[in-house]
């Protein structure tokens, strides 16, 4: 057990995955010498040469599709995409081919790739830097999706999704690569939490709050102060976007009546309608009040001198949390608001 | 294996660049031998028997591309591509290579299919709406057809950098279209391809048609010419002359194998017959076009030369036509006869894991259709 950054946790993942496996081999540009814009690869070129860490050509596509002919030939590729924004030249390879070879193929070609995308906002970026596109994978057949939260999960879960025979999505929270946590590297990949499994990160019994990755961290924050106002706020860490570990949800909403689901993606068509729809159907004799979602607005990312008002805060969470419980909040006037 | 057999090319050198300077061509309409200082050497080696072979998979591919079509006609396919007059572009090259490399083709390339060693049957699997793919990739060495244009490309690529890495001494070769060439995936597939030095061969045949667009509206210089700019050697070469594909396909191979990196071949044909099935070429192409097309045909090249020869016999033709007749047949018959899926079949291999969204979803549809059994039973049983 160790203190790390997250970004230096998915370093040691990498390592250890680069380590374990011949065939793994790492794709992306700037992620040699350089070890990536984020310096999540850094080291890992001088160690294991150029051709297992692999400085490519400023084309995503081309990453992408020559991935696929690397896992035709048996290789498990970890593929860098730099940014969020940068990952739509690369879209049809992953949509088209990445997704589908397996099911096209009957089950005769896998495709094992890991494909890492630093995603979300929160640092101040230029356009096309601080987006949220986990949706468009969570809606294409043939893919897991991920989305990490803390430095051992960071860990544990790059290394699954390296073993994992399907292709896996892994969507880094970059504002969050500075946090700093103990991470246990000697782990047996078989005895941990499987990569499809949601986690309870806070208990509790009035409201139950589900997020994933940047905001697991913002909606933990929300539960603390909540507790103050004397509200018990359980948190879930969702970790598998796709498929989506309904169970604990279930279990929870059953328990608490209210949810509350927060994403800094767009609304309309995100994982929190998906969640929202699914748990009615499941769980609608359970519920107390209706679903309530706390996202970015169905906007292009802004500006980042308008990020703070684009991306969900404690402070708008927490007014999810009274809309769940039927408390004054926003929508329903303020009057009356304790506190 | 033949294909192995004709792979064996004897040791010349490499006969360098051909790009820009006009088409190879080593037999002409007629069937004469034009004599080729450069490129006449790397088929010196194919004999009588070995060209009446080529000729044979000509027509047996030819005889494959009816049958196919007539089923379609008939309603036994949904669509079918057809790959009339490419037969020497598919043959002259698949026939040179060796079984260990690795095909990454588009739809249209049935006939290299059958040359690596296709079940009939299997090659209208697809057609048929039976299954997304016809053979296991890894038992032919070919990947399964793709149809997003040009995806195949990198694909290819990304194989042949894992050749590199493996130190392996086979070879990619990816076939595509001249309407692919426009597609970015293919530029970026060259620009990999050759910034990595892989041993991966672009074929492309360019049979003048993207579906209804000419190839002026793809490229306004020779295709093969854009190579160059890639830093890619290319040869541009007379897709009509299986020996000439041949050729110029076995300089890419050796090239590769040697550490020499990526060729761009471009065989210049003509798709005869319409995009698929669904399509109506009277609607954009001129039939004069065709008329001067057929005049070049690749078939009756061969036999022009195998006549010229002294070495095409009523026994031979007879021959060919009875192994047409019987490919066709057997592919017919497996055609006609393949089971449909199963309904549950709809979910099998999505993941390679358990899925658990995809099992709920699953569960419930069996339940669903179990309930037709049910109230079937109780028709009966009532």
């Amino acid at each position: 057990m160790s203190t790390m950054t997250f970004g230096r946790a998915i370093n040691a993942g990498l390592r250890r995955a680069l380590e374990d496996d011949p065939k793994v081999v790492l794709m992306g540009e700037d992620i040699g010498k350089l070890g990536g814009v984020f310096r999540v690869t850094d080291g890992l070129q001088k160690d294991f040469g150029p051709h297992r860490v692999i400085d490519t050509p400023l084309a995503e596509a081309g990453i992408m599709g020559s991935a696929v002919g690397l896992a035709y030939r048996g290789y498990r590729p970890v593929v860098e995409i730099q940014f969020d924004g940068f990952i739509y030249p690369a879209f049809d390879q992953i949509v088209c081919q990445v997704a589908k070879l397996h099911y096209r193929t009957q089950g005769k070609v896998r495709m094992p790739i890991t494909i890492r995308v630093p995603f979300g906002g929160g640092i101040g970026s230029p356009e096309h830097h601080s987006e949220s596109p986990e949706a468009y994978f969570t809606h294409t057949s043939g893919l897991r999706v991920v989305s990490v939260s803390n430095p051992q999960d960071a860990y544990t879960m790059l290394r699954q999704a390296v073993a994992s025979d399907d292709p896996v999505l892994y969507f880094e929270p970059k504002r969050r690569y500075h946090v700093k946590g103990e991470v246990e590297e000697n782990i047996e990949l078989g005895e941990e939490l499987p990569l499809g499994s949601a986690s309870v990160r806070i208990a509790g019994s009035d409201v139950t709050l589900v997020t994933y990755g940047p905001l697991v961290k913002t909606a933990m924050d929300a539960a603390l102060a909540a507790a103050d106002d004397g509200i018990s706020v359980e948190v879930i860490d969702l970790r598998s976007l796709a498929p989506i570990d309904f169970s604990q949800i279930e279990a929870s909403v059953r328990k608490t009546g209210r949810l509350v689901i927060t994403h800094e993606a767009s609304r309309s068509g995100g994982l929190g309608a998906e969640i929202a729809s699914t748990i009615t159907e499941q769980c609608f004799n359970h519920l107390e009040s209706a679903p309530v979602r706390i996202t970015g607005f169905d906007i292009p990312y802004p500006p980042s001198k308008l990020e703070s008002h684009h991306l969900p805060d404690l402070d708008r969470i927490l007014d999810g949390v009274d809309r769940a419980l039927d408390r004054p909040n926003s929508l329903s006037g303020l009057v009356g608001r304790t506190k | 294996m033949r294909t192995d057999e004709l792979s064996n090319s004897p040791g010349q050198q490499d006969s360098g660049l051909r790009g820009d300077s006009g088409i190879i061509q080593l037999v002409s309409p007629e069937g004469d031998l034009v004599g080729d200082p450069d490129f006449d050497q790397w088929v010196e080696d194919v004999s009588d028997e070995q060209l009446s072979s080529l000729y044979e998979d000509m027509v047996v591919i030819r005889r494959i591309d009816t049958e196919a079509t007539y089923l379609q006609r008939q309603g036994e396919l949904a669509l079918w591509p057809p790959l009339l007059g490419q037969e020497a572009a598919q043959i002259g090259s698949a026939r040179a290579l060796r079984s260990d490399d690795f095909v990454f083709s588009s739809y249209r390339e049935n006939g290299v299919a059958y040359c690596r060693g296709v079940h009939y049957g299997d090659i209208v699997r697809v057609w048929r709406g039976n299954a997304h793919s016809g053979w296991d990739p890894y038992e032919l060495n070919m990947a399964t057809p793709q149809v997003i244009i040009g995806a195949q490309t990198l694909h290819a690529t990304g194989y042949a950098m894992g050749i590199k890495n493996d130190g392996g001494t086979s070879v990619a070769v990816t076939y595509f279209g001249d309407g692919a060439t426009s597609e970015g995936d293919v530029n970026e597939a060259l620009v990999f391809a050759a910034s990595f030095q892989v041993p991966v061969i672009f074929f492309c045949q360019n049979n003048q048609w993207a579906i209804s667009e000419p190839v002026g509206l793809q490229s306004q210089i020779p295709i093969a010419s854009r190579a160059k700019g890639f830093g890619i050697p290319s040869l541009r070469v007379d897709g009509n002359d299986v020996l000439a594909v041949m050729a110029a396909t076995r300089v890419a191979l050796r090239r590769a194998r040697t550490g020499g990196g990526p060729t761009f071949i471009e065989a210049v044909t003509y798709r005869m017959g319409p995009h698929t099935t669904a399509d109506d070429p009277s609607r954009y192409r001129d039939a004069n076009e065709l008329e001067i097309w057929a005049a070049k045909d690749p078939l009756a090249r061969v036999r022009a030369l195998l006549e010229n020869k002294g070495i095409f016999t009523p026994e031979l033709e007879a021959s060919v036509a009875a192994k047409a007749d019987a490919v066709a047949k057997e592919m017919r018959e497996a055609c006609i006869n393949m089971p449909d899926p199963s309904p549950m079949d709809v979910f099998a291999h999505v993941y390679s894991t358990p899925n658990t969204t995809l099992e709920t979803q699953k569960e419930h549809y069996a339940r669903y259709l179990d309930t037709f059994a049910v109230a079937s039973n109780e028709g009966v049983n009532g």
